[in-house]
């Protein structure tokens, strides 16, 4: 008994220290319970969906997939161009989806692929993708569009003739998925609005993700994840497997940064992605996840405890040394530090556990 | 043909393709009225500003730790060394002496624990440096809101405490070592003293990696089985490189300030060691071997790049594209090594 | 035996071997191998290393590298008709499976997806219109079902739910077998030295097993060095020696001995003039109670003495162990027990120390340790030296800075090309261009550069031409002889050892089987090879 807790401790102390600190700056930040709520609430809403797309390419043993913004930018060309031609509401939001579908599968092609020649180091490589794709990304928006891409909406293109403006107010479809089913309810004396076609939408892609692994194609994923060779000697065809837990995993992205748009209601056309992998991915590793095992309780924990430390720790840091500034620093640095000490954690742990599996072996007479 | 071949596989199709591009560059640049002298100065300015940080990258890459992604750890010695000498009011040479002797003995220090880390994660030492290095970065800001600093030149005019964004160098150690000696003949500028602090860190460098330590550090990273079993501490040897590396960055980030007029904190560092790993791989540097060359070669196509480009380009297009060559060329050329077929073993 | 399956005599046999030869590049290694095998029989392949096994099993599962270095001669059959593989896939739709030494289970999956990877039963879902087959869903009550019955039929009990991770090394090895007979199709079964990672009551269970399935009609190549199971479980055994087969036997007819002497041959006697009487020099290096936690070559507990001045050998089978005892010492391995040199003990896991007591090595794995295969001729030589003793290095500045002294390593390095008959342009060269022979040339300047007292050459002539090979060896006794240097040569290849050794140690399952005078006769080392001490002691007396 004591043992299993010991073991639920260890494998949860990452979540367990966040519930700590959150209890510690909650009271301090002096917000109240119904603004809490409905903040998580959105935020769940928000950000739910990029997460989830994160499990997949773990699942398939490539590690933290840094290349998921390729997604995110896929996503906000769909925007760009359900904009352009006005298509408002839930039909211009799966209009969105549909065009960054198609750029979403190319680029996780392409990712897939150079990932396949970078075996080892995924995540550095995916990550420098990442930058390499939002240069190729930023030469389409800002060159290409209004120039060779037909987009002339004044709304969107910039007053010199070409290029999409930095902030794109996105009429018409903002909360336009949050908004087709609101429930509201009362907690204390704060309307709570909660997003039911939003978590509804999020209910089947956690469902998605459940039947998915009992595929074939699922199983596959796993056998790679665990012993690439071992499945390549089973004919299993590693490569291409790869190449589609990728694809899959861009295009759920991309899906995913239409629904986190919409419901903050501008975008801004040369950043909104950049931020998306780092907070996606510190999100996932806080709510307890590692490099090569990810569940879908992880995200929704992870989601709501980094938000909530997302919302309470300027407040906090101002009540308590007068500075909100710090308190925004404070959460920029644990997005990254959580994810520097999970890459440490995993690369350290493999370690030992290769050493471990040795020792067996060892003679009898070591004393 | 078979050399003219061998030669383009040593050297890599992306260099070829970057070091023409640059050349037909400067061939335009008088064609599209560009001053041709302007430019030269302007490369060799950014090349002497930026030279020591690519510096920074050879001893990791050659001890096996990879591309100094952690590259801002050693900045942010740097930047501390910088800061505290503005903080006494140094002035001149000797103000930027006092920020190298703040800054070096501290890199070290930094060196020393990130190398802990680094040793402890062999073969996944890339990913972990760069958020390593982003997490201090972070942990900085904080520091930077914190620390008992009193300046009137550096701390928030209104707030009393916490230290600027940017802080000037003018009035303190602003251009030291580029004006030093410098030349200045119509558009043409050169900053004799910045370069030649640029050729002595090379010196050192160079004469390290001769000495026995070097040569066992070098073997280190060539197969770390082979050094092990001559009697090498390879975990030592390693430690060693990263302390040097961080140091150098340190170096690096003083010698930048002090010829772009300005210490940049907070956030300033958090991208500053791509361009640095950039230029060393586009000087034909890999993911586990790099020399001086290297770095000279590299830091001039990678500035000459920077350099010419939005001149040159929007000259001809009228249009502003550099941004986008810049991220282009810098992670194309990083992403080019980490797909690159190489030889290691592990 | 039961014959019950094997239904009419006149039909073809379920595996005919028919003159199979192979070259590895104009070097013979399986020459008109011939052999038939019928259902529910069981054929042990015994040989020494290199003898050719592995090649031969290569060839009958369709391995790549069969086609990729020139393909076979000879013909193979199955049930009559011509097998040409072109891929393990095209060998297991035939019928064979095929068990490896080492495991190659997922560790996080369960013995029942373990045993069906990648022939998951599966259900069809509307889906699979449009995202295709890899779709469907796994049938889990199905797959439990045909994992279960595939255990039953080696009638020893698994649950199917355990997760591999957690399984002893025993039942890891069940469950690859009755991955490879969970087939429907399986016929014929390779168990590749499937014994050789168990304990020997778990060998008793699974040689019951084996039994078990042959009377169900599934034949069997079974490859083993412990002869006293092949002697035990097998119908018919085939000997491989130099890529021939030299005898075929039924067990009743022959007895381990008799097996042990045709696997070692008596090849050409040669030279074993080097009987010098050494009873009146002193020990240089006493070894007592070693073990070294060496990946693939552990070892357990060794002793043993070398005499000042003599050339030791180290022999034994793969995988037993006798690598180690040299990467131990030199510290290359975590190992423990205690090593005395030339009058002092010395500390283990520490290559600095080692090597400034005097003592060298050159590995047998001269690419991943033994060289920098970047770097130049003379770095690689110079280098060892350069660190341990302080050689190759200039000051400057009275002392303050050392610099290495590019001009005495190039004429070091020249010195040894010349010696050595290195071939190379110049001692610029990088190693890694270099042939297999000249490396270990390089390999061994490295160690000589040193001066060592006692030198240690683990396999001095693996995977180099036969030129290269007789100068190896012509230096290791030129060097012995006149400098008076101890040598410790760790071979694969008994008749080398013999050939240049004074006494030769055994070393099987990580301990010494036994020490013998290098004139001993071949069949009692093969003997002591195989584990068979008692017999080989027996023969002694």
């Amino acid at each position: 008994m004591m043992n299993r807790l010991k073991q639920f401790l260890i494998s949860n102390s990452v979540p367990i220290v966040f519930v700590g600190l959150s209890a510690l700056a909650i009271p301090i930040s002096g917000y109240s319970a119904g603004y809490l709520v409905q903040e998580m609430i959105t935020r769940l809403a928000r950000n739910s969906f990029l997460v989830l797309s994160l499990l997949i390419p773990i699942m398939a043993g490539m590690g933290l997939n840094f290349g998921m913004v390729l997604g995110a930018m896929a996503g906000q060309i769909g925007l760009i161009f359900a904009i352009n031609w006005s298509v408002v509401g839930i039909p211009g939001l799966v209009l969105a989806s549909l065009i960054s579908m198609p750029i979403a599968v190319f680029l996780g092609f392409v990712c897939g692929n150079v990932l396949n020649r970078a075996k080892g180091r995924e995540m550095v490589t995916s990550y420098i993708l990442g930058f390499f794709t939002n240069g190729v990304y930023q030469f389409v928006v800002l060159y290409a569009m209004g120039n060779i891409l037909p987009v002339t909406s004044p709304q969107l293109i910039l007053s010199r003739g070409y290029g999409i403006r930095n902030a794109v107010t996105l009429t018409g479809l903002r909360l336009a998925l949050d908004r087709a089913m609101n429930f509201q309810f009362k907690l204390g004396d704060f309307t709570v609005n909660m997003p039911i076609g939003t978590f509804l939408l999020i209910g089947v892609f956690c469902l998605f993700i459940l039947w998915f692994r009992g595929t074939k194609l699922g199983q596959d994923m796993r056998a790679i994840g665990q012993d690439m060779a071992a499945a390549d000697s089973a004919g299993i065809a590693v490569e291409r497997t790869r190449v589609i837990a990728i694809i899959i995993s861009t295009v759920l992205a991309a899906f995913g940064q239409v629904i986190f748009l919409q419901n903050i209601g501008t975008m801004n056309t040369y950043n909104s992605h950049e931020q998306t992998g780092m907070f996606s991915i510190a999100a996932l590793l806080i709510g307890g996840a590692t490099i090569s095992k990810a569940s879908i309780s992880n995200v929704f924990i992870g989601v709501t405890l980094f938000h909530l430390m997302f919302v309470v720790s300027p407040t906090a840091g101002k009540e308590l040394i007068g500075q909100a500034q710090l308190g925004e620093y404070f959460r920029v640095f644990v997005s990254y530090g959580i994810i520097a000490a999970a890459l440490v954690l995993h690369a350290w742990k493999r370690l030992r556990e290769r050493q471990a599996s040795r020792r067996g072996l060892r003679g009898e007479t070591q004393g | 043909m078979d050399r003219l071949k061998n030669f383009i596989e040593d050297f890599g199709w992306p260099r070829i393709i970057i070091g023409i591009f640059l050349l037909c560059l400067f061939i335009t640049a008088p064609f599209v009225g560009v001053r041709v002298g302007t430019s030269i100065s302007d490369t060799l300015v950014r090349v002497g500003m930026n030279g020591v940080l690519v510096l920074a990258m050879v001893p990791m890459v050659q001890s096996g730790c990879g591309l100094n992604f952690g590259l801002p750890l050693g900045i942010i010695a740097g930047l501390l060394g910088a800061t505290t000498s503005v903080q006494f009011g140094m002035k001149g040479l000797l103000g930027i002496l006092f920020a190298f002797s703040i800054a070096i003995p501290l890199g070290l220090a930094f060196g020393f624990l990130y190398a802990q880390i680094l040793n402890r994660v062999k073969g996944e030492e890339m990913m972990i440096a760069t958020y390593v290095g982003f997490s201090s970065v972070a942990l900085m800001c904080m520091a930077w809101l914190l620390l008992p600093f009193s300046s009137p030149v550096m701390i928030w005019g209104y707030g009393g405490s916490g230290l600027r964004t940017t802080i000037s160098t003018d009035g303190f150690w602003n251009h030291v070592l580029s004006d030093f000696m410098s030349v200045q003949a119509g558009s043409f500028y050169f900053p004799t003293g910045m370069f030649l602090f640029f050729v002595l860190m090379l010196t050192v460098v160079w004469a390290f990696f001769r000495t026995k330590t070097g040569t066992a550090m070098t073997a280190v990273g060539s197969n770390p089985e082979f050094a092990r079993a001559s009697g090498i501490d390879v975990d030592r040897m390693r430690t060693i490189s990263v302390m040097l590396s961080t140091a150098l960055g340190a170096i690096g980030i003083i010698v930048y300030q002090q010829s772009f007029g300005f210490i940049q904190l907070y956030m300033g560092p958090l991208y500053m060691a791509f361009p640095a790993v950039a230029a060393i791989l586009l000087g034909g540097a890999s993911v586990n071997k790099a020399s001086i060359t290297n770095v000279v070669v590299g830091t001039f196509l990678f500035q000459g790049i920077l350099t010419m480009t939005p001149s040159v380009i929007n000259n001809l297009i009228k249009t502003d594209m550099s941004e986008v060559i810049r991220i282009i060329v810098s992670n194309g050329m990083i992403l080019y090594a980490l797909t690159r077929k190489t030889r290691v073993k592990r | 035996m039961t014959l019950e399956n094997v239904v009419r005599t006149d039909s073809p046999p379920l595996l005919k071997i028919d003159g199979v030869g192979k070259e590895y590049f104009g070097n013979k290694v399986l020459e008109e191998v011939s052999f038939t095998l019928e259902a529910g029989e069981i054929l042990g392949l015994v040989g020494e290393n290199g003898a050719g096994k592995s090649t031969l099993m290569n060839i009958l599962f369709g391995m790549p590298v069969i086609a990729r270095t020139g393909g076979y001669t000879g013909r193979i059959e199955i049930n009559g008709r011509e097998a040409a593989f072109s891929s393990p896939f095209d060998a297991i739709d035939a019928g064979i499976g095929m068990v490896h030494q080492e495991f190659s289970l997922l560790p996080g999956f369960t013995v029942t997806e373990n045993i069906l990877l990648n022939r998951e039963s599966t259900k069809y879902n509307p889906l699979v219109e449009v995202f295709g087959e890899r779709i469907r869903a796994l049938d889990r009550a199905d797959m439990t079902k045909r994992a279960k019955s595939a255990i039953s039929k080696l009638e020893f009990h698994i649950d199917s739910n355990t997760v591999a991770a957690e399984m002893p090394v025993g039942h890891k090895q069940f469950t690859e077998i009755a991955r490879e007979i969970s087939r429907d199709n399986t016929k014929l079964l390779v168990l590749d030295e499937p014994t050789a990672v168990l304990t020997e009551s778990e060998a008793e269970i699974l040689i019951r097993a084996l039994r078990n399935l042959a009377v169900k009609g599934i034949a069997m190549v079974f490859i083993s060095h412990r002869l006293e199971e092949v002697v035990d479980l097998c119908d018919k055994i085939v000997v491989l020696r130099d890529g021939r087969v030299v005898r075929e036997a039924e067990p009743k007819n022959t007895d381990v001995y008799q097996i042990a002497s045709w696997m070692v041959g008596r090849k050409i006697e040669g030279d074993h003039s080097r009987r010098v009487d050494r009873e009146d020099t002193e020990p240089i290096l006493e070894v007592s109670h070693l073990w070294v936690d060496m990946p693939g070559e552990t070892v357990r507990d060794v002793s043993f003495t070398v005499q000042r001045g003599e050339i030791f050998g180290i022999g034994g089978l793969a995988g037993q162990g006798k690598l180690g005892i040299a990467n131990g010492i030199m510290g290359l391995h975590p190992a423990g027990g205690k090593v005395v040199f030339d009058g002092k003990s010395i500390p283990l896991n520490d290559p600095a120390h080692v090597l400034k007591r005097d003592m060298a090595f050159v590995s047998e794995d001269r690419r991943g340790v033994g060289l920098l295969l970047d770097e130049s001729i003379d770095w690689n030589i110079a280098f060892t030296s350069m660190q341990v003793q302080g050689r190759f290095l200039k000051s400057y500045l009275g002392g303050l800075i050392q610099w290495r002294d590019d001009e005495a390593m190039r004429d070091a390095a020249d010195r040894y090309i010349e010696l050595l008959e290195i071939r190379c342009t110049s001692h610029r060269q990088r190693a890694v261009e270099l042939s297999g022979g000249n490396q270990q040339k390089v390999c061994l300047a490295k160690a000589f550069v040193i001066g060592p007292k006692l030198l240690f050459v683990s396999e001095p002539t693996r995977g180099i031409d036969i030129g290269a090979k007789k100068l190896v060896l012509d230096t290791l006794k030129r060097v012995n002889e006149e400098q008076g240097m101890t040598v410790v040569v760790t071979s694969s290849e008994l008749e080398e050892l013999r050939a240049v050794c004074d006494r030769i140690t055994i070393v099987d399952s990580g301990r010494v089987s036994g020490i013998r005078p290098a004139n001993c006769p071949a069949e009692e080392f093969g003997l002591l090879m195989m584990g068979a001490q008692d017999i080989a002691a027996a023969v002694e007396r």
